[in-house]
């Protein structure tokens, strides 16, 4: 404070190395608590797959700048399926989300969670529940589903909220017996919202079709990818080349048949009146 | 141990309840606000929902964190208008009420260090690491530098403010951990070690008390007895030393941004130098010349 007059130069040399010193202190030290700080939101980042965001919530990354921990989304659901993650939980702290085999989402119409938010970290354009994209169901264990194995289970077929959309049965044969149907559960990731219904419900003591955030459930196509048939369609018609009828070069007498392969190009007409090919043994009268 | 506890002259002027008036009803405001938070989930009566980063009030008062709020404006998003009303609300109140106000009166925080200070006050615990208390605003900046370069709020994923206050309402987990660990910092390492000199949510709430309305003020600095126990007792005690003592002319008005307007200093004052006024309170003393240093005095 009372600097000596006499050595005014030095002192606030002195002033300037001491000011420089304590910014370096400063900055070191909480740089270092910067770099611990910044490696665990990194981690943070990575959600685990058990823990479901609420509808509407944005992706993870712009998701965990945009919430605030308030809990009100918390407050709002009438189930109260959500919950705040505390610091020993591996979701990043104070941020909502449920499991779904403890409580899957009831897909309230009004989606109050969503209302509740006061930052958009729930984006307030979701006003459909059904559009609504909280995660993916994949059906994780096709040893152990009781419809691979060819039993009627169908569960989460039936409790899915958007049922035939979102889960269908397709019928395959089951090449165990050779004479009955497998019934195969199949999840369409345009109308899965996600809510977790089918693997609460999954009657296996550990879900065989589980609800996964969409990023990890979700393979994406290469983006220059066509499918033939599709663009087909959609053109109304062959896109290359028009299709011409194939041309075989067969035997004389011959034509082919797409999976019978070769066969004569046209049986004799049966004679009229010509009794069929019967065994003489069979034919009755006396040997 | 001193033989004398601090305020003991207080108490034997003012009695027991007049050396404690402002404690109490600090107290009194600290577990009334997470009563009304609890009401909630304990008794199922809604009046406030959610917690102090956001909270919504009878289904019409919308209260905001505005250094959360910052925060999530640095990562990129842009939130909803009921957000920016209520961290409007909350600037509004604490520039009129003391910005560190929140510190003193709301901070459940408040409520841990506070016991670790006194419990080292009564074990005669003294010294300990030193660090500086402008720690804080190097803290501050770095969670907003952060906040800009991860896109998220880093800093909320370890604030124990924030944390504690949601454990309490949503759950605790192992923020029991986080918050005894504040509590042994406080009690062996560092005085005022948390909301003193690492805080970047009091040290947010400190820029607006630059500029807050109401503060303490030694309006009757010269029937001080040096007794020191205002200094003692005071989590800030740099602040008081300009406006007791008239440091280069200073007026009796506390302008220091961190005064936490505790008024743990109007408790403690057998002579009744501090009361709570406005920061405009600093006109009545003409006595000293211009001010020098402290600068936001009014014009």
């Amino acid at each position: 404070m009372d600097s000596e007059k006499p050595k005014k130069a030095p002192a606030a040399s002195q002033a300037r190395r001491q000011f420089l010193l304590e910014s370096a202190r400063m900055a070191c030290g909480v740089g270092l608590l910067g770099i611990g700080i910044g490696l665990y939101a990194k981690q943070a980042k990575a959600l685990p797959p058990l823990a479901i965001r609420p509808p509407g919530a944005l992706a993870e990354k712009a998701f965990l700048g945009a919430c605030v921990r308030c809990g009100m989304c918390v407050r709002d659901c009438p189930y109260d399926i959500l919950s705040l993650a505390t610091p020993d939980q591996p979701v990043a702290t104070g941020t909502p989300y449920f499991v779904a085999r403890e409580l899957p989402c009831e897909m309230c119409v009004d989606i109050p969670c969503v209302k509740a938010c006061p930052t958009g970290a729930l984006d307030h354009s979701l006003t459909d529940i059904n559009k609504s994209k909280m995660g993916l169901a994949v059906l994780v264990d096709q040893e152990n589903c009781l419809n691979f194995l060819g039993l009627r289970c169908d569960i989460c077929y039936r409790v899915c909220p958007v049922i035939d959309k979102a889960i269908t049965l397709e019928q395959q044969l089951n090449a165990r017996t050779g004479k009955h149907a497998l019934f195969i559960p199949v999840v369409h990731s345009d109308a899965c919202t996600g809510c977790g219904k089918c693997e609460k419900a999954c009657p296996l003591p550990v879900a065989a079709i589980k609800v996964y955030p969409t990023e990890l459930a979700k393979g994406e196509p290469g983006k220059h990818y066509r499918l033939g048939w599709v663009e087909q369609q959609k053109a109304g018609g062959s896109l290359v080349a028009p299709d011409v009828p194939h041309q075989y070069n067969l035997p004389e007498g011959m034509r082919y048949e797409p999976g019978k392969g070769l066969m004569p190009s046209e049986a004799p007409p049966a004679a009229p009146g010509s009794q069929p090919a019967v065994p003489k043994a069979l034919q009755g009268g006396k040997l | 141990m001193t033989p004398e506890r601090i305020g003991a002259e207080a108490v034997a002027a003012k009695g027991w309840l007049g050396a404690h008036k402002w404690l109490l009803l600090r107290r009194a405001s600290q577990l009334s606000i997470l009563a009304l938070f609890l009401l909630g989930p304990l008794a199922g009566v809604w009046i406030v929902k959610g917690n102090l980063t956001f909270s919504y009030t009878l289904d019409i008062l919308p209260l905001t964190d505005p250094y959360i709020l910052l925060q999530t404006l640095l990562t990129g998003h842009m939130p909803e208008v009921k957000a920016f009303v209520g961290a409007a609300i909350v600037l509004v109140f604490y520039l009129l009420v003391g910005g560190r106000a929140f510190c003193a009166w709301v901070c459940p925080v408040n409520m841990v260090t506070d016991a670790a200070a006194w419990l080292r006050q009564r074990l005669g615990i003294k010294g300990g690491a030193h660090i500086s208390r402008k720690t804080r605003y190097w803290i501050l900046a770095l969670t907003l530098l952060l906040a800009a370069l991860t896109g998220t709020l880093a800093w909320e994923l370890v604030n124990p403010v924030s944390m504690f206050h949601r454990g309490i309402i949503f759950g605790l987990g192992a923020t029991w951990a986080v918050i005894l660990a504040l509590f042994l910092l406080e009690l062996f390492v560092m005085q005022d070690g948390w909301c003193g000199r690492l805080c970047p949510v009091g040290a947010f709430y400190s820029l607006i008390g630059k500029v807050s309305l109401v503060r303490a003020a030694a309006v009757n600095r010269a029937a001080c007895n040096d007794c020191m126990d205002c200094f003692a007792v005071c989590p800030e005690p740099q602040v008081i030393r300009p406006a007791l003592k008239g440091v280069d002319g200073a007026g009796p008005v506390i302008l220091a941004a961190n005064c936490t307007n505790c008024g743990r200093c109007i408790d403690v004052c057998s002579k009744d130098v501090f009361v709570f006024g406005t920061r405009f309170g600093s006109k009545v003393d003409k006595v000293s010349p211009p001010v020098k240093s402290m600068a936001p005095v009014c014009k």
